[in-house]
């Protein structure tokens, strides 16, 4: 097996690409990445790894925009998520020159994914270890949505997904707790998400909105640390309600 | 290896994007440098050779209801007349037109290439091209062949999801946007009789009236135009032929022959 896993364009006899799959490993190492999906806007949440006393904290932002319209996060190696923006952000402008039209986020997200997979199939080059989550409004039918990427150049759309460490236990929670809801809710909804694999606190989840009218907006620390703090009550309110026993009915 | 990447890349070639894994530059479109003591002025000649060569009569205009072309059906060779039953409206695709002027092979396999590129944007996105979009992607194409005696002036009209469209799109690489175009010799001649006529609120009818008009004054006066008078009417529904006129026909019909007074009437006399 290990003559396999040396060169990306060799397939092991049971069919694997080791190279890829080893790059979805580094994804699986990279940081917790959450995206939901709203009716009127989509929520993007990413774990930050605490920062050093001395770092500037916004040079070091997880959620980028690649567009007035489109935002991305990523789990996984950082550096190669920069080559991989700056690639797409030109597509993003050259799209606009030769169409004069914005890109659709399934547009930006069909050429990162095929960006992806080219580096799968060449010699002399490993591939992107890094997964995204690609968020947006289409800049027709002003719909929202949310996609994913991965190091293997397979893309597909979410309602609501996660990615990065301990993706499989928010991914269920999602998926136990997922309905369609708009505004503040989603961002709440994200936000659980992420709480369920990070330790709580606006220090250690950074959260972006993107709505058809703002675009993507940052939420401040005291924000998220405000909505934690509902959460936590609200946590707090169900537990109460299910230990206490029922209220005897009014005759 | 050197990939066959061409697929994913954009049509236009974007200068300084890294688009090749290994640092490979987008090489331009060339042709051999043919053996002369002068080459400018074998590449004035030659764009010379082929710059008179619009002898034609081509409108477009935006209304109400939606875009108007029409165009006359004459092809010429300096002074001989090679055909009167050209089709110089070439249908992209259900809903965009293009007008011919200039090379006709060149009008023609552009276009046609034109309608590969618009379908294939179709499948890739799920939905159709704009009318600006598919006039971009022309216009990049004939930009980067800009200088090797291209001759191309032709207006891509359509209808999309903002509405009609009309673009003006020449073989020098400019691209215009507009509610009125005509192209070819006999485009004054047009522009005057489109001008005066021209109101946004017209019908289909009226329209259609003006358009072949047009080209009928155009025809006329210019000997580089002629032949019939075809009109093409595009809707929401895409676009539809409307007429197709002999404009030697047309002008009976403008200008009917009337009974004049006569003068000096000769009369048979029996025979001396």
């Amino acid at each position: 097996m290990a003559r396999y896993d040396r060169a990306i364009t060799v397939f092991s006899p049971d069919g694997h690409l080791f190279q890829v799959e080893y790059a979805l490993e580094a994804v699986r190492k990279g940081n917790a990445a959450v995206g939901v999906r709203g009716t009127d806007n989509v929520v993007l949440g990413v774990e930050k790894k605490s920062a050093a006393k001395l770092q500037d904290s916004r040079s070091a932002r997880k959620i980028v925009s690649l567009d007035d319209h489109v935002a991305l996060a990523c789990a996984g190696l950082k550096a190669d998520a920069r080559v991989l923006i700056n690639r797409a952000r030109i597509e993003c402008q050259s799209h606009r020159l030769t169409v004069e039209d914005p890109v659709t986020v399934e547009y930006i997200t069909r050429y990162i994914a095929g960006l992806q997979q080219k580096y799968t199939q060449s010699g002399g080059v490993r591939p992107f270890g890094l997964s995204t989550l690609i968020v947006g409004f289409d800049p027709y039918s002003g719909v929202p949505s949310l996609y994913q990427t991965d190091p293997s150049g397979t893309f597909s759309a979410w309602k609501a997904h996660a990615t990065g460490r301990n993706s499989n236990s928010m991914r269920e929670f999602l998926e136990k707790n997922y309905k369609e809801t708009s505004g503040q809710e989603t961002v709440k909804l994200a936000i659980r998400a992420l709480l369920e694999v990070v330790e709580s606190g606006g220090k250690t989840i950074e959260v972006a909105v993107m709505t058809k009218e703002h675009g993507l907006r940052q939420l401040e620390e005291a924000e998220i640390d405000a909505i934690v703090a509902e959460i936590e009550a609200e946590k707090v309110a169900a537990e109460v309600a299910k230990k206490a026993p029922a209220a005897p009915k009014e005759t | 290896m050197k990939l066959d990447t061409s697929g994913l890349e954009s049509a236009a070639p974007v200068w300084g994007a890294p688009s090749e894994l290994v640092d490979g530059f987008s090489v331009a479109p060339s042709f051999e440098v043919p053996n002369t003591t002068d080459f400018d002025g074998f590449q004035k000649e030659a764009i010379q050779m082929v710059k008179p060569a619009k002898g034609t009569t081509t409108l477009a205009f935006i209304f109400k209801e939606g875009v108007m072309v029409a165009a006359d059906s004459r092809a010429s060779m300096g002074g001989y007349i090679s055909s009167q039953s050209v089709k110089k409206i070439i249908e992209i695709n259900p809903y965009m037109l293009g007008t011919m002027a200039g090379g006709a092979a060149d009008c023609q396999f552009w276009h046609r290439n034109l309608g590969i590129k618009c379908r294939l944007h179709e499948l890739a996105n799920k939905r159709r091209i704009s009318v600006t979009g598919a006039s971009k992607l022309l216009a990049n194409i004939l930009y980067s062949y800009r200088g090797m005696g291209l001759s191309v002036g032709t207006m891509i009209a359509g209808w999309d999801e903002t509405g009609p469209g009309l673009y003006y799109v020449d073989s020098e690489g400019g691209r215009l946007k507009g509610m009125r175009f005509s192209v070819g010799s006999g485009s004054p001649y047009a522009y005057g009789v489109l001008d005066n006529g021209y109101r946004y609120d017209m019908s289909v009818e009226e329209a259609a009236e003006l358009a072949r008009r047009a080209i009928y004054h155009a025809t006329f006066r210019d000997g580089a135009s002629g032949g019939v008078a075809s009109v093409y009417y595009v809707g929401p529904n895409g676009w539809k032929k409307l007429s197709g006129d002999d404009v030697g026909e047309l002008h009976y019909k403008y200008y009917p022959v009337m009974p004049s007074t006569v003068e000096q009437e000769m009369v048979e006399v029996a025979g001396a």
